[in-house]
């Protein structure tokens, strides 16, 4: 017993307030979720925000000058090779996300309209070569299109082709399909989901009103699936700019995106702010392209109805 | 009455069908080429030969990288389920202001290129002049693997019935007692499921374990030293062969163990859906 409980009521008053606020469901959801939400605070966000300041410093050798400047952005804007190499990772990335968003979107239709009682079985046979190494995924379309691989000899063995291509390894068509192939599983997944949301009866009544398939399709699927087909881009184009193992592996000199500049600046090149302002240029341009779809997505969307 | 529908059943099945094929295709060759007898993987096949797994456990090297693999990966997985039930727990129990930016924030890894996410915790951490090791890895895989954690756990924890807590609390049981005797068995195939998911996650890394180690290598990192070698690519198909194998096996208990724990809480969907 303290003095406290035995103390006069307005103390014992407070405490029991004390009591309920702690009892209280945002305080104990809030306490609850804190460790998770130190932890992404420490090792995400602040990780972000000290690369951020990184990019606006200097680096003298070993030392980094903590002066304000602009100059490493100036150098990620408008060096021929940095910026070739972030135009052509938002090439790269904006073709994988149109390509498997449009081959994912009969996948999921046909799971979700024609999936029957096997939807989840069909679900997770799309995903399981997703959960295998995504190095030894990589490894396995150089597998396929190397000089010696699989495609070439196969070429030559059905006597299509004479000797090896060269053309089909190490340029950033072989990226965009092995990033394609990799990426696929993650844009089936949000397209399903939102087709699984579609109201049958709406598209029904578009038919007993007179539209046709395709027109019942254009008009009431296919925008109320725009939420999905929007997650998905995005699942697939935001990563997919800054991947490293695909260039690297299958690219080549002329596949080669900024997510190895970035690697080489905390490696060799050994110029971190440098590094950082090409990181965080990239993820402003990734950002702004990403609001971009989502825009256009939506108008066409509007449009559509 | 079944509604017409935008292109017939027979051509998406085709599609689909041929979808699953370009797939699984690549997959496929690990396993085919990793029994080839020929060093360099090409039609025709030249023999059958389990040499190249047989010379597996005879390197020690890949001895290591299995061993660091399996460390990063027990501690990964469970340190980011804990943090993971901690917050699906909060998310799927609690109303809060706050609630959705911190669940966004908690989700951000899954969208942020990690080769960024890899050299911002670089920094860090050697502005905290922490040294790199395994111990950094696997700092950086709870971040990754929480979203997918968190994922599996919402689903398991959702439509989890409250009165049946409130039951156990007013037939007597301490909170303890609650969590065990109640919630616990209710919930032990998400939270398993979850362990499953981030150790296959952990395991297959490469980017985060790439920037974050220091001298230890984990399994991806010492196949992709031995990626260089051209004479050394059957053995790294043999071990890929062993992965993709765990894998598919932990995912697929995972997956059924996720199905069962929705099924007890009377909810549909989950990680695929």
């Amino acid at each position: 017993m303290t003095v406290a409980a035995e103390g006069s009521p307005p103390l014992r008053m407070t405490r029991a307030r004390r009591n309920a606020l702690l009892q209280s469901e945002p305080v104990q959801g809030f306490a609850l979720i804190s460790p998770t939400f130190l932890y992404a605070l420490i090792l995400l966000v602040l990780p972000i925000l000290v690369v951020i300041a990184h990019s606006f410093w200097t680096q003298h050798y070993l030392t980094i000058d903590r002066t304000f400047t602009l100059e490493n952005y100036r150098i990620a804007l408008t060096e021929p090779i940095y910026r070739d190499l972030l135009w052509r990772s938002l090439y790269i990335s904006l073709t994988v996300s149109l390509f498997t968003v449009l081959l994912a979107y009969p996948i999921a239709y046909f799971i979700s309209f024609h999936g029957g009682r096997h939807k989840s079985l069909w679900l997770f046979l799309i995903t399981i070569p997703f959960w295998t190494s995504y190095l030894l995924r990589v490894m396995s379309w150089k597998v396929i299109l190397g000089y010696n691989g699989v495609l070439n000899s196969g070429l030559m063995g059905l006597g299509i082709i004479d000797e090896p291509s060269t053309a089909l390894l190490y340029n950033s068509s072989a990226v965009i399909i092995t990033l394609t192939h990799a990426w696929a599983a993650f844009a089936i997944l949000p397209i399903f989901v939102s087709l699984e949301k579609v109201d049958r009866t709406l598209v029904e009544a578009a038919t007993d009103l007179g539209d046709g398939p395709l027109r019942s399709f254009l008009r009431v699927t296919l925008p109320l699936s725009a939420p999905g087909v929007i997650s998905a881009a995005l699942i697939v184009m935001i990563p997919t700019v800054g991947d490293y193992v695909t260039p690297k592996l299958v690219g080549g000199k002329d596949g080669v995106m900024i997510a190895n500049a970035i690697q080489a600046q905390f490696g060799k090149a050994a110029n971190w702010p440098l590094g950082a302002a090409l990181s965080v240029t990239t993820m402003l341009i990734v950002s702004l392209i990403a609001g971009a779809t989502v825009l256009i997505i939506r108008t066409l969307q509007r449009m559509a109805r | 009455m079944r509604a017409r529908r935008f292109l017939p059943g027979g051509w998406l099945s085709a599609y689909a069908f041929l979808y699953i094929v370009f797939l699984y295709l690549p997959v496929i060759f690990l396993p085919i080429f990793s029994v080839n007898t020929a060093a360099t993987p090409k039609f025709p096949l030249t023999g059958f030969t389990l040499q190249w797994y047989e010379d597996l456990p005879r390197t020690p090297a890949l001895l290591d990288a299995a061993w660091n693999s399996l460390i990063v990966g027990v501690s990964a997985s469970l340190l980011a389920t804990v943090l993971g039930i901690l917050a699906a727990r909060s998310i799927t129990r609690y109303r809060y202001p706050g609630r959705r930016t911190i669940n966004g924030l908690i989700m951000a890894p899954l969208v942020l290129p990690e080769v960024i996410v890899a050299i911002s915790m670089l920094l860090v951490m050697l502005q905290l002049g922490l040294s790199l090791s395994l111990f950094t890895v696997v700092l950086g895989h709870v971040l990754i693997c929480i979203p997918y954690s968190m994922t599996v756990l919402t689903s398991g924890f959702e439509g989890f019935d409250r009165s049946l807590e409130e039951a156990s609390a007013d037939l007597g049981e301490s909170a303890f007692g609650t969590f065990r005797r109640v919630t616990l068995p209710m919930v032990a195939p998400a939270i398993i499921s979850s362990l499953l998911v981030c150790f296959t996650i952990s395991l297959d890394e490469f980017i985060i374990a790439f920037f974050l180690t220091g001298t230890e290598a984990t399994l991806p990192i010492y196949i992709w030293g031995q990626l260089r070698f051209a004479s050394k690519l059957p053995g790294v198909l043999a071990l890929g062969t062993l992965l993709l194998v765990a894998s598919f096996l932990l995912m697929t208990i995972a997956e059924i163990l996720r199905r069962r724990a929705a099924r007890r809480t009377q909810n549909e969907g989950g990680l695929y859906a």
